[in-house]
């Protein structure tokens, strides 16, 4: 599969994802760089983490307003896969392609530590090689992961199964202890109505090596490469 | 034209940044310390000579990047310079 990734003035998550993707996942990934204006002859698109713009008025605010985004968002409009981790989720938030939007951690540090979060959806094309309920141990690394909608969208994202990862604690109980950041609901991660863009803000790509002692994020990559065989994204005419 | 151009969150999200400055200032004993709240402060330089056109010019920055509606909410004023 050819998975694209976008590069960012200021994304640091980029290397690792291109390096999982093809030398553990033995696909082909691409770099993007985010002046490009096509994503063409892509199968999926990954926006890294990182610091885009340096984080600058808020995170993902500008680089929302990248030249390469009309492409994503049209890309993600015929069913195209995305994938945000961490700042490419709280792109997707500021694009407005996910609801919602990310505040200051709860406690105001920048959190970098290893997590637990517990797969609410196994029926994604992010998720289907994962257990309903297993629970992930993935590293986050963020200051702004304190995800807030307003209360009609939370009832639909739990209505419609839109939540597809939350904070737990090791035995995968959900509580408030378990939440680092503050998130609304434990939000992890969630997906569009339509399950082909998902964002997280833990790094699976930073825990998919027997090297690193860490291969939970595998069942990601591993679940989007089965979707694409299954079911490739159309190109456009 | 000058635009000073105000951006906090909007009432009832949490404020973890204003809620320890006012601890902070209530523990250097500023008794009388309420609510805080932290915000951006922007200030734009227009070329414009019409104040309603400036006006719409600087809603639309804000509806379009300078706030996020969904957490924040923004105030203005415009100054002739």
């Amino acid at each position: 599969m050819n998975i694209g990734i976008i590069v960012f003035p200021g994304s640091n998550c980029d290397r690792d994802c291109a390096y999982v993707l093809s030398e553990v996942m033995g696909q082909t990934a691409h770099f993007i760089w985010h002046q490009e204006t096509s994503v063409n002859g892509m199968d999926a698109i990954i926006l890294p983490g990182g610091f885009s713009y340096g984080d600058y008025l808020r995170t993902g605010a500008i680089a929302r307003f990248s030249p390469i985004m009309d492409a994503i968002a049209e890309f993600a409009g015929r069913g195209g896969m995305v994938l945000g981790i961490c700042n490419g989720f709280q792109m997707l938030l500021e694009l407005g392609i996910l609801p919602g939007a990310m505040l200051r951690n709860r406690d105001l540090s920048f959190i970098c530590e290893d997590r637990y979060i517990r797969v609410e959806n196994a029926d994604t094309p992010f998720t289907n090689q994962c257990k309903p309920g297993q629970i992930l141990r993935l590293p986050i690394a963020h200051a702004e992961g304190n995800y807030y909608t307003n209360p009609v969208t939370l009832s639909a994202l739990q209505a419609n199964a839109q939540i597809v990862f939350r904070y737990c604690d090791r035995e995968g109980q959900v509580t408030s202890q378990a939440n680092p950041n503050g998130s609304l609901d434990n939000i992890a991660g969630i997906r569009n109505p339509a399950g082909n863009v998902l964002g997280l803000m833990p790094h699976p790509e930073r825990g998919a090596e027997h090297l690193l002692n860490n291969e939970d994020g595998v069942c990601l990559f591993r679940s989007m490469i089965s979707a694409l065989e299954k079911h490739k994204t159309p190109q456009p005419v | 034209m000058k635009a000073k151009i105000y951006i906090t969150l909007k009432n009832g999200i949490l404020d973890p940044q204003g809620r320890a400055i006012q601890q902070s200032l209530q523990t250097l004993g500023f008794g009388t310390v309420g609510e805080v709240r932290i915000g951006k402060f922007i200030e734009v330089d227009l070329s414009e000579t019409d104040t309603t056109s400036a006006e719409n010019t600087i809603k639309a920055m804000c509806e379009k990047l300078l706030a996020n509606t969904v957490i924040e909410e923004y105030q203005y004023e415009i100054l002739e310079t």
